[in-house]
């Protein structure tokens, strides 16, 4: 595994709200093929990281370097050309449209939407598919859900990045859908995974960092961080 | 009956003016939750700037393609200045609490209706007669060509900008970014640009329905902007904000009343039943008669 290319580099990245700093300088490297978590308490860092990353929020300082161009200097909306899609906190879907022009507007920076993509995503998901005519809004949190990461996958990313896909689903329904992550990345999609839930993040990921109030305290395969006792402790409610 | 048929087709007439108006309101409230004040008064200076156009680009000509230059014409020179519009008035308080833009809406409002004044002077301006004064007597009620004319190009607008935002691929982008802006950026859509096509759309539709305005009522005043931007703003609201049908109804329904009021009650009783029908709709219906659509599902 660590022999991959790093191909996706984020370094001493400093984010701010005015004059609160979020993110107090973070490193972290990302390889081709890789499942990629960040962990971490409520407000540590993790949204502003990934919002970050897709420029939705601007960099104070730092460069997040993918395929040799640094994303701080891209705008917005021309990051998901660049193959990097997110799957945002919330979902975000858009709840007054059917959940197959959600999915179509995944495909939106494509010159031609890609049918064995949206094939794909009917396969990993066939809820979607049958609810394709039904507006995105009416559906479960799980099936947004599904719907937030299969509208990510529309553009064929390079790099997906989820923000607590398992946020608010019963136990049974964050299986499914982090066995569905593991088939993402099976076919070469590179995942960068955010989660509180660290149990289920660790069994799913290859590697870790774990993010407190805006800096990166403990770093290691998923293994490693899984036998940690500050791990331990901190998210996966053991006492030692 | 005839006064039943004449003030429909003359409430048809008016509502599309009033429809054509509301869109630009309804649009760029749906994209950026703002009032934009402006818009009247850029209805108003579309009237001035096709009557300029009219004398001393076209050297008075009234061809029908002469006609058809001063409209596009217009237009064009309108949705520049509503780009300029987006960019110096509101674009630099996208971040701004919205009461600053607000502000900034009104005093842009003064900005054009004084920029009119400047131009071309306070008194009442006559507007061309473009179109030949062409009767049909149908039974005793009496539509004109210009009548037509509005009516007709109206719903082709208004039909064209539908499958726009419904049908296209830009459309669904206009539809996305004003549903959650950060989630249309990470879906690639460039949300700057949209706004300046929400701004190229609404100001020349706006630009045309002041043509229109012109070409029906003749007489047009640099203020004229508040009054007929106060309809068109009642006209969204009463389809619901947001909503790009709703203008279309809401437009229409607003002509139609204010039509009838006119032909059954008084006209002078227009305006005040006019406000009391926006209240007891907003009472009943807060969010408009095709409402903001929320599919809701906690
Ligand atoms: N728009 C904002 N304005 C000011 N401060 C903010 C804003 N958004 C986030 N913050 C602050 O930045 C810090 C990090 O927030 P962030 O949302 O990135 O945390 P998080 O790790 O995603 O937390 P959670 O697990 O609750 O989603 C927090 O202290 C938060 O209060
Ligand atoms: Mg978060």
């Amino acid at each position: 595994m660590s022999e991959r290319e790093v191909f996706f580099e984020i370094k001493d990245l400093e984010v701010s709200y005015g004059s609160i700093d979020a993110i107090k300088g973070i490193s972290l490297e990302v390889r081709k093929g890789e499942i990629v978590t960040i962990l971490g308490a409520n407000g540590a860092g993790k949204t502003t990281t990934m919002r970050t990353i897709s420029q939705l929020l601007k960099a104070k300082a730092g460069s997040i370097m993918f395929k040799g161009v640094d994303l701080t200097k891209v705008p917005a909306h021309k990051i998901v050309s660049m193959g990097v899609s997110q799957s945002p906190e919330g979902r975000r879907v858009f709840g007054i449209l059917t959940v197959e022009e959600n999915l179509l507007l995944g495909a939106y920076t494509q010159k031609k939407v890609n049918r064995e993509t949206l094939k794909w995503v009917y396969e990993l998901f066939p809820r979607l598919e049958e609810r394709r005519k039904q507006l995105a809004g009416t559906l479960s949190g799980g099936e947004q859900q599904m719907l937030a990461i299969g509208r990510a996958l529309m553009s064929d990313p390079e790099v997906l990045l989820l923000d607590e896909p398992s946020l608010g689903l019963a136990p049974i329904l964050v299986k499914a859908i982090f066995k569905q992550i593991r088939e993402i990345a099976n076919k070469g999609v590179t995942v960068l995974l955010v989660e509180q839930n660290a149990k289920a993040a660790l069994q799913l990921a290859d590697r870790g960092y774990v993010l407190d109030v805006g800096k990166i305290v403990l770093t290691g395969t998923s293994a490693e961080l899984l036998a940690s006792e500050k791990v331990q402790e901190a998210y996966l409610g053991k006492k030692h | 009956m005839d006064i039943f048929l004449q003030q429909l087709a003359n409430g048809l007439t008016i509502g599309s003016m009033f429809a054509l108006v509301a869109l630009g309101y309804t649009m760029v409230y749906g994209v950026m939750k703002l009032i934009n004040f402006a818009h009247g008064d850029m209805v108003a200076a579309s009237a001035f700037v096709g009557l300029t156009v009219y004398t001393q680009v076209m050297g008075q000509a009234t061809s029908l393609a002469a006609v058809v230059v001063i409209f596009l014409l217009t237009a064009a020179i309108m949705a520049c200045v509503g780009i300029v519009l987006e960019r110096v008035a509101y674009r630099p308080l996208r971040e701004a609490p919205r009461l600053s833009a607000v502000v900034s809406a009104l005093g842009a409002s003064l900005v054009i209706q004084n920029g009119i004044m400047l131009i071309w002077g306070p008194r009442m301006k006559i507007f061309p007669e473009l179109v030949p004064q062409v009767y049909w007597d149908l039974g005793g009620v009496v539509i004109s060509l210009i009548q037509v004319l509005i009516l007709g190009l109206s719903l082709v607008l208004m039909v064209g900008l539908y499958l726009f935002v419904e049908k296209t691929r830009m459309g669904a982008a206009v539809r996305a970014s004003s549903i959650d802006q950060d989630a249309a950026r990470l879906m690639g859509i460039n949300v700057n640009s949209i706004i300046a096509l929400i701004f190229i759309i609404g100001s020349s539709l706006g630009a045309i329905g002041g043509l229109f305005i012109g070409l029906y009522y003749r007489g047009i005043t640099f203020n004229m902007g508040w009054q007929y931007g106060l309809y068109a703003f009642i006209a969204a609201i009463l389809g619901g904000i947001g909503n790009i049908p709703g203008a279309m109804l809401g437009g229409m329904l607003l002509g139609l009343f204010n039509a009838f009021i006119a032909g059954y009650v008084s006209s002078t009783w227009a305006d005040a039943f006019t406000f009391i029908l926006l209240i007891v709709i907003l009472i009943v219906r807060p969010t408009g008669l095709l409402g903001e659509r929320v599919a809701e599902k906690v």
